[in-house]
């Protein structure tokens, strides 16, 4: 079991905080919109992803519990 | 579509869906449909049935039909059956026409998959452009005299999303026709809140036939991977464009000769719709309708729309064409979809127009767009507009330097006028 950093793009609407605060696992396309690196997240990387998730202004960003499938 | 006719194949076993159609294209009525099919039978087994027999939802996605009733089958709650007849695709006609011609076929699956999942509703779902399969449906169900069951027909908005499971459930609903983050998925939690069956109307006819005959009689049509039969849009320059049964397998030349051939010689076909890939006519020859063989050429079946572009037609503008309109019919809730959809149908279209080279932008945005959206119509629209680049790739050369081999026009309908 481990972790994933998951985008909901219904609800994003790119203020782009997410990749200030976690540049290891997501980037920003053209438009401003996140692109998540789909690998689990590391221990160290576990609390700046919480306080990215936390800083979204629009609760798009979530953490998921990952088995073996990959969310789209 | 007026012209769509259900042709008798000439292979083998076949027709399955279309069997004792009526020539005047009249639905068949309670009393006949029983007649040729036989009575409505036991829903016993009828998850293992569908699973023996290999079933894929003829939807566009392909999911084993077994493995979606099994969750729905599995979930705490009293589930709810969903009959998908939205189908919002400009080239494609085949579940409109199943539900005009036989419509009980389609209601007898409905019936077994709520009788086998423990539901107690139905719901069936048209768009509004199924103008005239909406009063043939109405007739159907007040024919009938299901016990236990209650029988829902509603009309959905017509757009290219709304057939996507969880916009057609948010329109059941009185929402715009938009999908939903996932998950929860349908079978988790869907219509009201219920675990939600919702299956395409052609995989709901397939059920009521395994139902009565067993997995081995639909395995006798298809590959052991593929099996079965399916319907087939075959639309644009054939001779009578239309909608044809066809075995999983069947060679793509065997079936465009069911619709009486090519109509003058052909530039390009667009296998799986708009979701799908364009193919050069001299590959398209040793192809078939398999996804094993057409993921060869970087194509797949989706719901079976096959499109015959006139060698006539300029292919760069066609593609302009379908993929400005499937940045259009966007849901328009995800960034990438609405900024990269929109950013590559210009790429096209500046390509089309000879107005400079965007093909770098256009592959860049390409990766920008797959995977990101709630719902797969990015991903498809990418497929589309890749398959054009590539298979138009001459074509995008001579407009560069100001010239273009075809016509333009609109040869493929993408139904704007709605």
């Amino acid at each position: 079991m481990s972790t994933v950093v998951r985008v909901n793009p219904i609800a994003c609407d790119g203020s782009g905080l997410c990749a200030e605060l976690l540049p290891e696992r997501i980037r920003l396309d053209e438009w401003g919109y996140p692109i998540v690196d789909p690998r689990p997240l590391t221990p160290e990387l576990r609390g700046h992803a919480e306080r990215a998730v936390a800083a979204c202004p629009t609760l798009a960003l979530l953490l998921q519990k990952e088995t073996t499938t990959r969310g789209t | 579509m007026s012209s769509a006719s259900a042709a008798v194949a000439p292979e083998a076993g076949l027709p399955r869906l279309f069997a004792g159609v009526r020539r005047d294209g009249l639905p068949l009525g309670l009393g006949a449909h029983a007649a040729t099919h036989g009575p409505l039978p036991s829903p016993r087994g009828l998850i293992e049935l569908v699973t023996a027999g290999g079933l894929r939802g003829r939807g566009g996605g392909g999911f084993p039909a077994g493995r979606k009733l099994a969750a729905v089958a599995g979930a705490r709650r009293r589930p709810v059956v969903v009959a998908n007849g939205a189908e919002g695709e400009p080239v494609s006609f085949k579940d409109k026409l199943l539900l005009r011609r036989a419509p009980h076929l389609v209601l007898d699956g409905a019936a077994l998959a709520a009788a086998a999942v423990g539901a107690r509703e139905v719901v069936v779902a048209l768009d509004r452009s199924a103008g005239e399969e909406i009063g043939v449906v109405s007739a159907a169900l007040d024919e009938r005299r299901d016990r236990g069951l209650s029988w829902r027909l509603a009309v959905v908005p017509t757009g290219f999303v709304t057939g996507e499971e969880t916009a057609l459930l948010s329109a059941l609903v009185g929402r715009d026709p938009k999908p939903t983050f996932t998950p929860p998925r349908p079978f988790e939690r869907g219509l009201r809140g219920a675990p939600t069956l919702v299956q395409n109307v052609e995989t709901l006819a397939h059920v009521a036939l395994i139902a009565r005959h067993g997995p081995d009689w639909f395995r006798a049509l298809g590959t052991r991977q593929e099996p079965g039969s399916a319907l087939f849009t075959v639309f644009g320059a054939v001779a009578r464009p239309g909608v044809y049964e066809a075995a999983f397998g069947t060679p793509i030349r065997a079936l465009v000769e069911q619709a009486g051939g090519v109509r003058g010689s052909a530039g390009a076909f667009l296998i799986g719709g708009f979701f799908g890939s364009w193919v050069d006519p001299a590959a398209a020859q040793g192809l078939s309708v398999l996804d094993a063989d057409l993921a060869r050429a970087g194509a797949a079946l989706g719901a079976g729309a096959v499109v015959v572009l006139p060698a006539a037609a300029c292919g760069l503008d066609q593609s302009a064409r379908v993929a400005r309109y499937l940045a259009e019919e966007s849901a328009g809730q995800c960034g990438p979809c609405v900024h990269g959809l929109a950013a590559l149908a210009g790429a096209l279209e500046t390509l089309a127009s000879g107005h400079g080279d965007s093909r770098r932008d256009a592959l860049r945005w390409l990766e920008q767009v797959r995977g990101r959206g709630a719902c797969r119509h990015p991903d498809g629209a990418a497929r589309f507009v890749e398959s054009s680049l590539e298979v138009f790739a001459g074509e995008v050369e001579l407009h560069l330097q100001g010239r273009c081999s075809g016509r333009r026009g609109e040869f493929i309908p993408t139904g704007r006028s709605r």
